[in-house]
Parts: C-alpha cells; sequence; structure tokens
C-alpha cells in the first residue's frame, strides 16, 4: 500500500465515524420555522387568554365552564403548534439532507428521536399528571425544563451545538418557576425566540455558504 | 521494526475496515443500516462480515423483530484492539515515511 491508500484509509474511518454516530442533515431553517409557529401560537393563546381576563371582569365572577373551554382550547393550539413545527422541521432537515444525498432516515436519525423522545415522553406524562392536579401554572415550565433536557440527551447525536440550547431552554423554564404566571411570555421566548436565534446561528455556521 | 509488519492484513479491505469504524463508535448495528452507510451488496457486506466474525473481531446477534430477522453486530474486545492497532500502524506509516 501506498501513502495515499493509507491516507485514503484514515480519511474514510474518520468520515464513517462521524457520519454513523452523528446525524448532520439538522437544518437550522427547521429552528427558525419551528420558532415562528412557537411564535404565532402564543400570540394566538395570547388574544384567547385577554378574551377570557375581559369576560371574567365583565361578568364579575369566575365561571368554570369558561376555564375548562380556555384550558382546552389551549392544549389544543399547544398540539396544533407542536404538529406545525414538526412538519416545517422535517421539511427543512429533509431538504438539507438531500442537498447533502443522505438518507434522512437511518441509523444516527432513529437515535436523535428515540433519545429526545424518551425525555418527551416522560414529561409529556408529567404534564397530564399537573394538570390532573390542577397545577396549571406549572405546565410551561415543565415542558421547558423537559424540552431543554430532551434536547441535551439527543445533542449527542447531532450537531453538537443543539446542547446550548438545551441548556438555554432548561434554565429559561427553572427561571419561569419564580415568575408562574407569566409562563406565557416564557414559553414565547423558549419555544419562539431561542429556536430562531438557535436556527439562524446554525444556518450562519453550517448552511450559508452552500446555498450562496 | 518494520510498520508495513503491523498493519493488519484483515483491513486491507475498505468495507471490512468500514464495518469497524462504524462498530467502534456504535454500540450496536443492525445488517440494514450497516448497508446503507457502506452503500454496499447485501452479498458483499454479508461476506466481509464473515471473515470479520472468524477472525473473532464481531459479536453476531441474531434476534427478530416481528417474523423479520433483524441481525445486529457489535464490535468485541479483540477486534476493538485489532482496529487500534491498525489505526497506529497507518499513522505510524504516515508520519514516518514524509
Amino acid at each position: 500500500m501506498t501513502d495515499q491508500q493509507h491516507l485514503q484509509a484514515i480519511t474514510d474511518i474518520k468520515r464513517l465515524m462521524e457520519r454513523s454516530s452523528r446525524f448532520i442533515s439538522l437544518s437550522g431553517l427547521s429552528g427558525i420555522s419551528a420558532g415562528i409557529s412557537g411564535l404565532i401560537g402564543a400570540y394566538i393563546a395570547r388574544m384567547w387568554l385577554v378574551e377570557y381576563y375581559t369576560r371574567w371582569e365583565t361578568s364579575g365572577a369566575y365561571s368554570d365552564t369558561d376555564f375548562r373551554t380556555l384550558k382546552y382550547r389551549l392544549i389544543a393550539l399547544a398540539l396544533a403548534v407542536l404538529a406545525a413545527a414538526l412538519a416545517a422541521g422535517t421539511f427543512f432537515t429533509w431538504r438539507k439532507a438531500r442537498q447533502n444525498n443522505l438518507p434522512i432516515w437511518d441509523l444516527t436519525a432513529r437515535k436523535v428521536l428515540i433519545n429526545t423522545a424518551i425525555p418527551l415522553a416522560a414529561g409529556g406524562a408529567f404534564i397530564a399528571g399537573l394538570l390532573f392536579n390542577h397545577l396549571e401554572t406549572l405546565v410551561a415550565p415543565t415542558c421547558l425544563v423537559f424540552y431543554g433536557l430532551a434536547i441535551i440527551n439527543a445533542s449527542k447525536y447531532t450537531l453538537p451545538d443543539v446542547r446550548y440550547l438545551g441548556i438555554c431552554e432548561t434554565i429559561l423554564g427553572i427561571v419561569n418557576l419564580f415568575y408562574l404566571r407569566k409562563g406565557l411570555y416564557f414559553w414565547a421566548i423558549g419555544f419562539g425566540l431561542l429556536h430562531i436565534i438557535y436556527g439562524a446561528l446554525m444556518w450562519w455556521k453550517y448552511e450559508r455558504k452552500k446555498t450562496i | 521494526m518494520n510498520p508495513i509488519g503491523n498493519l493488519n492484513k484483515v483491513f486491507e479491505s475498505r468495507i471490512r475496515l468500514g464495518v469497524m469504524s462504524v462498530l467502534m463508535v456504535n454500540e450496536e448495528v443492525n445488517f440494514n443500516d450497516l448497508k446503507q452507510m457502506l452503500e454496499v451488496t447485501d452479498g458483499n457486506l454479508a461476506s466481509h462480515l464473515n471473515t470479520l466474525e472468524e477472525n473473532g473481531y464481531l459479536k453476531v446477534h441474531k434476534g427478530f423483530i416481528g417474523r423479520k430477522t433483524n441481525t445486529t453486530y457489535a464490535i468485541t474486545a479483540a477486534g476493538e484492539k485489532a482496529f487500534k492497532g491498525h489505526l497506529a500502524a497507518l499513522e505510524h506509516m504516515i508520519k514516518f515515511t514524509k
């Protein structure tokens, strides 16, 4: 074997080690689109909340049915935002994978998904428990903390920068615990703003050159 | 010392070297994932996996997902040692032939 072949062997080894352990197709645009869905959702939620409190003020009394309607509408909205964010996020990541001639669904994609899903499922069950016990004010901080931990967990299998997003989300959730009535603002910052900032930074760092 | 003597003959094949690279960083990988990662055909991959198994570098685990067979591969301690030795030899050769 010649020197050239040895170098080629080392390059192959390095490429395969990286390619089989990290999902690198995650697009910054996925973060931006998820953040925009989050902000739109927060805006709609705020309109509904204002409407709810105005009705409370004008009628002068707390209404149980009003509260229950609001609660279910907000849960439905949260699910719709999640679906929109996932759909848009998947689209941009699929596009990036295709541009780089990489499969979108492989060993590494599966690892990212499973390692995000485990803490998220735990968080989902935890939140169901909070709702069951009428601890609605704790929902927003709990979402942020579990989501942050889920991302930190998945960061081992994708772009390592994702870790910082996870840390920010977790801290934001904990801070939210000390400002309980401001959950929606923390939600908007965590799921909207942070995603947009993160997505823009990632796009700038990894994708800018290829697009221009 | 002759550094070429340290290069492992088993790893002369790019596919076998590729299999070992993937298994170094993943606990367990199934046949289809290996095939997708290395972009090779079934038969080709199977024969290289056999060679690696015969050398004691791979552990093979035959399982089922539903009715489909799901064969997974993991690296053995001997495989890890051999791979690292091969890498060191490659590195050595590049350093000292310059």
